[in-house]
């Protein structure tokens, strides 16, 4: 199976013989070519990595020729719809937006289940991880790593009761990353700590055995804490804690990322809490790898205000360093993430690291002045943090006593840590100790194991087990009858591979869209008003997900989410054909035998340049470039100047562009200019094109002109059309 | 607990230590923190420990499960489930996946106890 940009995933051939799938690699993938320089387009950039083979650029790419210089960090994007079917293609979205490290949140739960799950129910907020799922996801990501030419890691959780199982299940199937932190269990799973440890303890040696990268659980203090922002002693002493147990079973360091999260934000002075700790973290950390995770705890329902909160994270990541950085999607303020979402978090993230590439070159962090003093004072509080927890008897003992999770900054005590029993939680009681003759006949295992003497390793006396023989898995495709991948595809069939299609943004035809609005009108009355708005357009299960008042009483910004009732049928669309555009030859070569001469400027109160010159500019691909002249009248033209030139210079075209629309001010003067040339008798003599961001080749045709042409348009775009349209004329 | 702030007196023994030194200290104690812990893992098992050794030994995971149970019922958990499973094939002349099946399925739980 291979993919085609042009085609969609087929999800049917996909799940085909994927008993027989074999993972074709382990462990987890860096990007290629870091810590080089390299010149893409007309740039040299200190912090990039390999190009993509296939992606879609930043917007702004389009006044640098479409370059798509890619981070040199790994860069995450993590899915949660709860049907991994539609997580496929939006993981396919995101290759192309440069995401390299996909990460499946687990069905709500799912930690509490002393077992692995096996098929394809739907899960509430995540999917259930089960061996068909990684399995059909991993297959995924090599078809897709393939199309975009730059290896995926597929990350997950190895928490909850079934940690071991996990593990093992991932390392089968060739799973590149996972959290794993036995700290996180107790903390905020309520997991038996005994339990917890014993159980991470041959995780992470089968981590170690498969080269899964690790991610601790520490961000989530972050997230919980009261005031994140007095945390970060405690935040130090669980990556310690984490890092080191870790590293003691097996893991390379390299293998060990701390989970780290800037731990406040706007309207708090951010930079200046969230960079000495990011420093101090650096510092005692510099053996091992740093996640950077964006900041959650501060988030709301307001996208914007979600992506600056992000872009500020990351100037923290370009400041300090970052080996892996993770994206929160804008909306995870309001409700599980949306396809687009994701997209819109990566295109933060490539944003923000490519336009701050190299900054360390010219921008140093200042240890002599108040930020030296704070990284040292955050050590010495980690420091007596973890003195503290020796004093009463170890970890166990300074979980029981609530140590952590403390709103306090450490040593200040609030009292309102979370507390764990060491005799309590779940699994308590379920922790045995070895005998003497205890064994495991397994090639990876944790601690004592009595191997018989006639066996050289463990896994002799089973003929080796299923890390060393593959065909020993016993793989489950489905144990329940009506909840899976088969009758969800079956009930959504009408929208598969037909001439139907619904909006969506995490299902298949789940048919939510979300408008947004403005309503003169206070808070509470805009909220209903924006509700009413929806209904009377017809949409079902209305939400508002998000408002934002602009003025007490002046006004509100509401932003409205539903579902649509109707299908589109694509084939009844009415699609005006793309125009054939010359080649740049034949273009060259009639230009050549009869000359064109053309007058050009942006009309009215507009300064906007940029666009026209683009058009006209040999540089830019413009229309110079194929043999035309012209004459640059400039911006903020009148138009009966710009008539007056063409009829001065006897032009083949007036060439206008305008940007401003306030008021249709654009589509006025299109009209104007047309009415002056009829007015002046020139109208069967001269061609007119409007250009601009907000023009149509359908507003310009109305308005009397002869073609339009608008985002995305090029110079050869214009000089195909002119000559075309010049043959049309001397017929 | 309730605390005050009291970082000013409690760090009067870490005042005059080099950075190079709070690093050393920071890792020492982190070391002392997950020795036991470590420890703790080394001697014990648990039943995802042993039905994660059950499934690398060619089980599923819904054969795993009523395993990893029965030897929990026998008080067998110490001497491990993978190797109640081993001895049960070598003492019955079949193969592992066999003894483990017939286990799942609840046959030979009697003749489990006298494999020890």
């Amino acid at each position: 199976m291979k993919l085609d940009p042009n085609q969609k995933l087929d999800i049917k051939e996909l799940l085909q013989d994927l008993d027989k799938y074999e993972p074709r690699r382990r462990g987890w993938h860096w990007r290629d070519g870091r810590n080089e320089k390299r010149t893409v387009g007309d740039f040299e950039y200190l912090e990039t990595s390999e190009s993509l083979k296939n992606s879609v650029p930043l917007p702004g790419s389009r006044g640098f020729g479409y370059i798509d210089p890619q981070p040199d960090c790994v860069v995450t994007t993590e899915i949660a719809s709860g049907r991994f079917e539609d997580d496929l293609r939006r993981m396919r979205m995101a290759a192309w937006h440069g995401a390299d490290h996909i990460m499946v949140i687990r069905t709500a739960g799912q930690s509490h289940i002393d077992s692995l799950l096996e098929g394809t129910n739907q899960g509430i907020g995540g999917i259930m991880v089960t061996r068909k799922q990684v399995r059909a996801s991993r297959k995924a990501c090599d078809l897709i790593e393939d199309e975009v030419g730059r290896p995926i890691n597929f990350h997950s959780y190895i928490s909850g009761v079934a940690g071991p199982d996990v593990a093992v299940m991932f390392a089968e199937e060739g799973v590149n990353g996972a959290h794993q932190d036995p700290q996180y269990n107790v903390l905020y799973r309520n997991i038996n700590m005994v339990r917890s440890f014993a159980d991470a303890c041959e995780a992470k040696k089968i981590m170690a055995w498969a080269g899964i990268l690790q991610i601790d659980g520490a961000h989530n203090a972050n997230a919980t804490a009261m005031q994140a922002w007095k945390v970060m002693p405690e935040l130090m002493v669980q990556h310690g804690i984490n890092s080191m147990f870790s590293r003691k079973v097996g893991i390379k360091p390299e293998n060990i990322a701390l989970s780290t999260v800037p731990p406040t934000a706007p309207p708090a002075p951010c930079m200046r809490l969230d960079l000495p700790y990011a420093v101090a973290l650096r510092d005692f950390f510099k053996e091992y790898k740093m996640r950077a995770q964006q900041n959650t705890k501060y988030m709301e329902s307001d996208t914007r205000e979600a992506a600056v909160t992000h872009t500020m994270n990351m100037m923290i990541s370009r400041l300090t360093s970052a080996d892996i950085q993770s994206t929160i999607t804008p909306d995870e303020g309001r409700n599980v993430p949306w396809h687009y979402n994701n997209i819109a978090a990566l295109m933060t993230a490539k944003q923000s690291l490519t336009g701050m590439d190299g900054l360390r070159e010219m921008v140093k962090i200042d240890r002599e002045g108040p930020l030296g003093k704070e990284v040292r004072e955050l050590k010495e509080r980690a420091i007596l943090f973890m003195e503290e927890i020796l004093e009463v008897g170890g970890f166990f003992k300074a979980v029981q006593d609530g140590f952590f999770i403390d709103s306090g900054k450490y040593p200040e005590r609030n009292g309102d840590g979370i507390a764990r029993e060491i005799e309590g939680g779940i699994g308590y009681g379920f922790v045995y100790e070895r005998d003497e003759d205890y064994f495991a006949p397994v090639s990876v295992h944790y601690g004592y194991n009595n191997i018989p003497k006639q066996f050289t390793k463990a896994s002799d006396a089973i003929g080796g087990d299923t890390f060393e023989d593959r065909s020993k898995i016993v793989y489950i495709d489905e144990l329940d009858e009506f909840d899976n991948v088969n009758k969800r595809l079956e009930e959504n069939a009408k929208y598969y591979d037909t001439n139907l299609v619904k909006p969506e943004v995490e299902w298949r035809a789940d048919g939510t869209i979300l408008m947004n609005i403005f309503l003169p009108l206070d808070e509470r009355t805009a909220e209903f008003a924006a509700m009413k708005c929806a209904e009377k357009m017809g949409l079902d299960d209305i939400t508002v997900v998000h408002k934002q008042v602009m003025h007490p009483s002046e006004g509100t910004y509401v932003e409205v989410k539903g579902k649509v009732n109707f299908d589109i049928d694509v084939n009844e669309l009415v699609i005006p054909e793309k125009v054939e555009v010359l080649s740049q030859a034949e273009i060259r070569q009639e230009i050549q035998e009869k000359p064109m001469f053309v007058v050009a400027a942006t009309v009215g109160q507009d300064e906007h340049s940029v666009g026209m010159k683009e058009t006209l500019d040999i540089k830019h691909g413009g229309i110079e470039g194929f043999g035309i002249k012209y004459d640059y009248l400039g911006t903020s033209c009148p138009v009966e100047k710009l008539v007056d030139a063409a009829i001065e210079t006897n032009a083949d075209a007036i060439l206008m562009s305008t940007i401003i629309t306030h008021d249709d001010v654009h589509i006025k003067n299109m009209k104007k200019v047309s009415d002056l040339c009829i007015e002046k008798g020139i109208r069967d003599k001269v061609m007119i094109i409007c250009g601009g961001t907000q023009v149509t080749n359908e507003i310009a045709v109305e308005a009397g002109l002869d073609a339009g042409f608008g985002r995305g348009s090029h110079g050869i775009d214009v000089a195909s059309f002119m000559v075309k349209r010049r043959r049309e004329m001397n017929k | 607990m309730k605390r005050a702030d009291d970082f000013e007196q409690r760090r009067a023994h870490l005042a005059n230590l080099s950075d190079e030194q709070l690093y050393e200290k920071f890792w020492n104690l982190a070391e002392q923190i997950v020795d036991p812990l470590l420890e703790l893992g080394r001697k014990n098992t648990t039943p995802s420990i042993e039905r994660s050794v059950l499934l690398r030994m060619g089980f599923s995971s819904i054969e795993v499960k009523p395993i990893v149970e029965g030897v929990m019922n026998k008080g067998l958990m110490g001497k491990g489930a993978g190797n109640v499973v081993w001895r049960l094939s070598e003492k019955l002349g079949v193969s592992v996946r066999e003894a483990g099946l017939e286990l799942a399925n609840g046959k030979h739980w009697d003749d489990v106890d006298k494999l020890f």
